[in-house]
């Protein structure tokens, strides 16, 4: 019966294991979300397990809206402690977390991250505004006062100071925060800028034409993208045509193979965007559980390793990776150091 | 019918001449062979272009550059109070330590003769990787007896100057990148040159854990690797003996009624199910009602086992099928219990067969990735798992997963990393397979 005996055994000792897992608890920091925080979060989660008696925080990537949905699901050791996220929290999002008995979170903000157009680097450079973007892009046109399919399919039919290249753009599927900031400081603000905003609003009403401004063309022009840069590289290396959206640190490790297009004259860098200069960029945060505090060892520290100068401040290695650092930072310490919450 | 025979003309044949309708046949036949050729042919190549760019982007992850050389590590910085306690000791950050370190490498490069022409001594340590600071500092706290002494330093080289001599990075891209700069390049080189720096085996890739972004020279898959490790145990203590008992009763003991067949029927469904289902069904069982902790390998484990079960049961279900009921019968007839047939007869002679079908789950399962993305596998994790059993609850990563997450990193570095990772976890399976086979060709019965 030798057989029987091994099974009960190893069944025995899945039960002792069981027993032993309710009995230990979670000794390191869980972070969860966006994955446009992620390399920055690994930075600091390095840096913090090897200069600290405390373990290496796990750091987990799926996007800010599924981290925040994780974070929401409720207080306990199950749930991450962080939420990472590249657009701030919503509404209803925050409605879950109150009906989970997730309400004290604290809003950490750890710098700013630029959105920058790159194409291969062999082809012709690019010298954009919001506007050329919204005609190029856009799913529909105001022509001779009338909304018509975008009809443009070079970028010098869009604008006549840009070269003759088909449009092909690779842009932020909807899953990602970066999409948010795309639709809102590029289409948008182009919409705005050419004018055609007031006369989409003439022609209809301004719900209408909200909508209208950031709907993106869908005959194979525009690309989304639901993977991660690293995709949308690829897509450019397998058609130099491209043009793709990405982030200020990613373009900064792939300089060898991307040129990057300037945004209304500026050349989008640290010093751009901390500057305001350069238009397209977007706060970084995440969000902490204050009820963690005080029950998962070394979180508090590591929040206050986050956004400590020798990490966030402007010649700490987050900024050396592209991330834009905080004017603000002091201020953002002084409010981790009280635990404010929001 | 005979007048009929003999009214029709004879059809002539020869063997020598083949008339139409055989030579049509015998073309189809040709055809036939051409296309089964064509397609073995279109697998081949597949398999060999496959294996072609994982293993010429890949191989090289097994190998990275070093710089080697002797310091002094002063203890007026290392060790200010001169207690030698390494509690006191951990004060002392990694940045501290970059810049003993950078004092080292200045004189080192001094001492070979060699004259760092347009890189300053302030960011000379930018050939070194960022890793080379925290492994200094863990072998000196391990062991405070090293400060004040000559040390022999073993630093991992900047991910883009192993690159270098991989052929990654050029002078020409150099000059357009961030990270890098053509002077460094060219004091690599001279440090090569001297003996300072060379490329060699790398056993870090297989040992060390990951690593962030800044320095994909250091990641390694040790994590993984336990994680996968950990995983499999628990898919082999659950899944063989449920597998095996559920297929035993079905099998020999289970009435033949609706209510069996119903079950039969849904173990081939479950079969089916893609491998993300379970993930779903893990977070919402394991996680959201049991309270496992996330990334954790038992979690993974008891998802892996949701999956492999089917597997094992028909695998099973057909190695008992295939003992003769000769056996069975003859094992009744001279008086023994149904039980002592099955698990003294049946069960033995069945063994090959299960344990082939165990395995080649087992392989199934250790390169899954959709159901670990659910339940928080897909992570950062550099500190690795305790041992079993209390290490199945630690965080881990897994092989699919590491490699999943490598793809999606920023520095072309990791290209290669995911390639050899990829090379690793084909190692495994590769091992597997031969294990189920050897099983087999060894124990197999034929009636």
């Amino acid at each position: 019966m030798s057989f029987m005996k091994i099974t009960a055994s190893g069944l025995a000792i899945t039960v002792a294991c069981a027993a032993a897992a309710s009995a230990q608890s979670r000794d390191q920091v869980q972070v969860a979300g966006s994955s446009t925080v992620l390399p920055y979060a690994t930075i600091v989660a390095e840096s913090f397990g090897e200069n600290f008696d405390f373990p290496t925080p796990v750091v987990q990537s799926g996007g800010s809206s599924a981290g925040l949905q994780q974070f929401c699901q409720g207080i306990g050791e199950n749930t991450p402690d962080i939420a990472n996220s590249s657009r701030l929290i919503r509404e209803s999002e925050i409605a879950t977390c109150a009906e989970n008995g997730v309400t004290d979170i604290m809003h950490v903000q750890i710098g700013y991250d630029g959105i920058v157009f790159a194409s291969d680097i062999n082809g012709p450079e690019f010298a954009f505004t919001p506007a050329d973007i919204y005609k190029g892009l856009a799913a529909q046109l105001v022509v001779d006062g009338e909304l018509v399919a975008n009809p443009n399919t070079t970028w010098n039919e869009v604008n006549p100071d840009l070269p003759e290249q088909p449009i092909i753009a690779f842009i932020p599927g909807t899953k990602h925060g970066t999409r948010e900031v795309f639709e809102e400081k590029v289409l948008a603000a182009g919409c705005e800028e050419s004018g055609a905003m007031e006369e989409i609003t003439a022609m209809s009403d301004e719900d209408t034409a909200e909508a209208a401004c950031v709907a993106t063309r869908t005959d194979g022009r525009s690309v989304d993208i639901d993977g991660d840069y690293t995709e949308t590289l690829a897509r450019i290396q397998s058609d130099s045509n491209g043009i793709g959206v990405f982030g200020l640190s990613f373009y900064e490790n792939n300089m060898n193979t991307l040129q990057v297009a300037t945004m209304s004259g500026v050349v989008p860098s640290t010093e751009t965007i901390a500057s305001g200069e350069y238009p397209v960029s977007r706060p970084l945060q995440f969000y902490v559980k204050k009820a963690h505090i005080g029950v998962i060892p070394g979180l508090k520290e590591f929040v206050e390793f986050f956004v400590s100068d020798d990490m966030a401040g402007p010649n700490g290695p987050l900024a050396a990776y592209g991330l834009v650092s905080d004017p603000e930072l002091a201020a953002t310490q002084a409010a981790v150091e009280a635990e404010e919450t929001m | 019918m005979t007048e009929r025979t003999a009214g029709a003309t004879p059809r002539r044949t020869s063997l020598m001449q083949l008339d139409a309708r055989t030579k049509s046949r015998n073309a189809a036949e040709a055809r036939f062979k051409a296309y089964g050729l064509g397609a073995i042919t279109i697998a081949l190549l597949a398999l060999a272009m496959l294996m072609f760019s994982i293993f010429s982007t890949g191989s090289s992850a097994f190998r990275q550059t070093y710089a080697t050389f002797e310091m002094m590590l002063p203890a007026e910085t290392l060790d200010p109070k001169g207690n030698r306690d390494p509690a006191e000791m951990a004060k002392v950050t990694t940045i501290g330590y970059q810049n003993v370190l950078r004092g080292g490498l200045i004189e080192a490069v001094r001492s070979a003769g060699i004259v760092p022409d347009g890189v300053a001594d302030s960011d000379i340590t930018g050939i070194l990787s960022p890793e080379a600071a925290a492994d200094l500092r863990n072998r000196v706290l391990a062991n405070p007896e090293l400060v004040g002494t000559v040390v022999d330093i073993d630093a991992l080289a900047h991910g883009r100057i192993d690159g270098y001599f991989k052929g990654r990075v050029t002078m020409q891209s150099a000059e357009r990148d961030g990270n890098i700069t053509p002077q460094r390049l060219q004091l690599a080189q001279a440090m090569t040159d001297n003996g300072l720096m060379a490329i060699r085996f790398n056993w870090g890739f297989v040992t060390k854990p990951d690593a962030s972004d800044q320095r994909p020279e250091a990641a390694g898959l040790g994590v993984a690797i336990l994680g996968s490790l950990y995983m499999m145990l628990v898919v082999l203590v659950l899944a063989v003996p449920i597998g095996v008992a559920a297929s035993i009763y079905l099998e020999e003991f289970a009435p033949k009624n609706r209510w069996v067949d119903v079950i039969e029927v849904n173990i081939s469904n479950l079969a089916a199910v893609p491998s993300i289902v379970f993930g779903i069904l893990g977070l919402a069982i394991f996680i959201n009602f049991a309270h496992l902790p996330q990334s954790a390998p038992i979690v993974g484990g008891l998802v892996l086992t949701l999956m492999t079960v089917p597997t094992i049961i028909i695998s099973t279900r057909a190695a008992l099928k295939a003992v003769p009921p000769s056996i069975r019968d003859a094992a009744l007839g001279i008086g023994a219990s149904r039980m002592q047939s099955v698990f003294h007869h049946v069960l033995p002679l069945a063994m090959p067969g299960i344990l082939t079908g165990t395995i080649l789950g087992l392989a199934q399962a250790l390169g899954e990735t959709a159901p670990l993305l659910l339940i928080g596998m897909v992570a950062f994790v550099r500190d690795y798992p305790d041992a079993p059993p209390a290490g199945l609850f630690d965080p881990a990563s897994a092989l699919p997963v590491q490699i999943y997450n490598w793809t999606q990193r920023a520095d072309p570095a990791f290209v290669e990393r995911a390639s050899g990772a990829i090379i690793v976890l084909l190692a495994f399976l590769l091992v597997m397979n031969a294990i189920a086979i050897i099983l087999r060709r060894r124990f197999e019965r034929r009636w």
